[in-house]
């Protein structure tokens, strides 16, 4: 057996079989969907709370706009003071009381509405009853100028623009959201991956210098493929935890949903929130049929391919840097110092992913960040869904491939020379100059 | 007889410091050499370089004749001084591998490590891991993967270290028998006793340089200075010591006699023969010590050390 298979063999093996590594990998999911779960439920619990409102309407124009429904009954008080109608809310225990004030002129009706109630209410309540009122003044306003109402409802349209490139390539909103979904999937799931295994990484790179086997190993092997050997096998054991983590989160995520009948899509991320806007046709089987349609858009081939190209090239390109850390410094508390120069460019790829991406994904910023080798690999990953023109792609690839082999080689150099130095923490300066040795 | 490992004229810089200025040594065949020097000489580079983990500026490496390359990992064995094993992997797994990574095969390198393990007597420590063992024991199995594969060049630095009396001794026996078996050794050392003991052959480093080189006892040879230490028992001690004081360069000596005798050193000039100079003392009194004085490496060490 060859060395480089060796060497990548014990780092998988010793990854796989340490204890606290086992132990992340079986209880993560479990915790992260037990959170998961207890959120979900915990919000069911909120939204299936019977709340009752009082509405005392002095004008009498707005009363009929709030119907009982759901999860909140409305309680119009009649012929009562608004102190009289204070009181009965608070005996009855009722959530809170809405009060129109005894005004003539509509248009003057905003300054005289009012809500009490005895904690401060939740915003969307708020919104939901003010907009309840809008619609029903809104309406009158048009009554009183001789408009029917009933024509305005028959007049009503819903337009959902169907885009299409000049390829004839159909997209539509559903689409953008679908697109925007995986690639930032995939991007941040890159950069997830590069933090912690990068991390592992440098403190097996560490380790070695710490207990002192290092020399023993180069007598044997070129530090070189030491390097690689432990990049691979790390990657591999991350690949491992990451596949468990997947199977066990899916299985695990299943059962909660079915056993306790928690809906988790109860709790909403920013993203699934923006499909539901994006998504606001009514009829469920559409909207299924919709996402289906969106996927069958994506360029699945190239998303595929870029996506372990990409995420190879940036994973290697980090990680070689990673591991140079490890091997100039001597314990963990000195790589702090080192490690932010390559923080930033993976964080400023992660923003500009999810900040500039979404806004135009071939606008300037975008597709400049996605030249940039630090910056590609996130950037890029998350425009290709959009459709990127292949000689960017290629370019782009060309770029990190080239980057990468000189990140290798640079962080070959100072491993080698760094991983038999002990003692003083090295400064930029001596950095550099061991490459020259 | 030939050398297995010929340094010529290496050199080494890091930056603006010399570490190795045109080093040439040349280890014959089958022997034990001994690398000395202070501390920050060189030693350790030159080392490095010999096991390719350091590449030289300029010079050649030889080994067995060949320019040093990939291929010769597999015949230097090499125990550094900064040493350590992987502290959360067991015994026999880290073996296995480090002997794997010099080229073993899996099943050589178990058969082999079974036979060592047996006899130095640690074959329970296969399942442990190398955070439950003494720093001796660490040691050992070091040792064990140093000379596992065979190798033709064993390089020792201070292999001693770490290692009670009853374990150094242990080692020591075993470094003799690898040589007996037909390895060559290196050996770099502070302990000079041990040198003594061990060593055919040296060469001291000193600031990058070396500054001596050859066999240990042409170099103590040349730095005999014909001194006899000398404890005689004459009627009159005073009165005699006076008279030598006069014929020969003298100086006291001491070393445990059993009377009262006198004890001293005495420098002959190149003419002079220790035999006239015994049959001289034979006829002033009883002799009871005789001997010549031959510098110790720690004498020849330090003096020479000194003198650059």
């Amino acid at each position: 057996m060859n060395h480089l298979s060796l060497i990548i063999k014990r780092e998988y093996l010793t990854k796989v079989k340490n204890k606290s590594f086992i132990v992340m990998t079986i209880l993560s999911p479990i915790i992260m969907i037990a959170l998961i779960s207890v959120v979900a439920y915990l919000s069911q619990l909120n939204n299936d709370k019977q709340r009752i409102i009082a509405i005392l309407d002095e004008t009498g124009m707005v009363k009929e706009a709030f119907k009982s429904e759901g999860k909140i009954t409305y309680n119009i008080f009649e012929n009562m003071s608004l102190e009289d109608a204070k009181e009965l809310v608070k005996q009855t225990e009722s959530y809170g009381l809405l009060h129109v004030d005894a005004i003539s002129n509509l248009d003057s009706i905003s300054n005289h509405i009012k809500f009490y109630s005895k904690e401060s209410p939740s915003l969307t309540m708020i919104s939901d009853l003010e907009f309840k009122i809008e619609k029903k003044i809104e309406n009158l306003k048009l009554q009183e100028k001789g408009v029917d109402i009933a024509m305005i409802q028959d007049a009503k349209t819903s337009i959902n623009i169907l885009q299409e490139s000049f390829e004839g390539e159909e997209t539509s909103k559903i689409d953008s959201v679908i697109k925007l979904f995986f690639g930032g999937a995939s991007g941040y799931l890159l950069f997830m991956f590069i933090i912690i295994y990068g991390n592992m990484i440098m403190r097996s790179v560490i380790e070695e210098k710490t207990s002192r086997i290092i020399e023993i190993i180069i007598s044997s092997v070129k530090p070189m493929q030491l390097m690689l050997g432990k990049i691979i096998g790390t990657s591999l054991a991350g690949l491992t935890q990451f596949i468990i983590w997947l199977f066990i989160g899916g299985a695990l995520l299943f059962s909660v949903s079915i056993i306790f009948g928690v809906d988790i899509s109860q709790t909403q991320t920013p993203n699934q929130q923006m499909m539901g806007e994006a998504m606001q046709n009514p009829d469920l089987n559409m909207q299924v049929q919709d996402i289906f349609n969106s996927l069958d858009h994506l360029p699945m081939t190239n998303l595929i391919i870029a996506f372990i190209l990409f995420f190879i090239g940036g994973y290697f390109l980090y990680s070689s840097l990673y591991a140079a850390i490890g091997a100039a410094v001597d314990n963990e508390t000195d790589t702090q110092q080192f490690i932010m120069p390559i923080l930033m460019p993976l964080i400023l790829a992660v923003y500009i992913g999810f900040f500039t991406v979404i806004e135009d994904p071939h606008g300037t910023v975008s597709t400049v960040f996605s030249f940039i080798p630090f910056t590609s690999p996130v950037v890029m990953l998350m425009r290709i869904p959009f459709g990127v023109p292949l000689w960017q792609q290629l370019v782009s690839f060309l770029l990190l491939m080239a980057t990468f082999i000189f990140t290798v080689w640079f962080a070959a150099k100072i491993y080698r020379v760094g991983i038999l130095m002990y003692g003083k923490k090295p400064t930029y300066k001596e950095l550099l100059k061991w490459i020259k040795y | 007889m030939s050398n297995l490992l010929e340094v010529k004229n290496v050199s080494k810089n890091f930056g603006s410091f010399t570490a190795l200025n045109k080093i040439s040594i040349a280890v014959p065949k089958g022997s034990i050499y001994g690398l000395l020097g202070p501390n920050g000489a060189g030693k350790t580079t030159l080392i490095r370089v010999v096991n390719q983990i350091t590449m030289p500026d300029s010079g050649q490496v030889f080994l067995d004749n060949e320019p040093l390359n990939g291929t010769h990992i597999k015949d230097i064995g090499y125990l550094p001084e900064e040493r350590g094993l992987y502290k959360s992997m067991k015994v026999g797994e880290q073996a296995l591998y480090l002997a794997q990574l010099k080229g073993l095969s899996h099943k050589e390198a178990k058969a082999k490590l079974k036979y060592w393990f047996e006899r130095l007597e640690i074959g329970d420590w296969w399942n442990k891991k190398i955070q439950e063992l003494s720093k001796g024991m660490a040691q050992k199995i070091q040792f064990v993967v140093t000379v596992l594969h065979q190798p033709k060049l064993l390089i020792f630095d201070e292999p001693f270290s770490g290692f009670d009396p009853i374990n150094a001794n242990l080692i020591k026996d075993e470094i003799l028998k690898l040589r007996e078996d037909g390895a060559t050794v290196i050996f770099s050392t502070h302990r000079m006793e041990s040198v003594e003991e061990l060593c055919d052959d040296i060469a001291l480093l000193h600031q990058s340089n070396k500054i001596l080189d050859g066999k240990l006892m042409d170099i103590k040879r040349q730095y005999k200075t014909n001194t006899y230490e000398v404890g005689i028992l004459a009627k009159q001690n005073d009165v005699l010591k006076k008279e030598l004081s006069d014929k020969f360069q003298i100086s006291e000596a001491s070393f445990k006699t059993l009377g009262n005798e006198l004890k001293l050193n005495i420098k002959l000039s190149d003419k002079e023969k220790p035999n006239d100079l015994l049959a001289y003392l034979c006829q002033q009194g009883d002799v009871c010590h005789f001997v010549e004085l031959i510098p110790s490496v720690n004498d020849i060490f330090i003096q020479t050390v000194k003198n650059h």
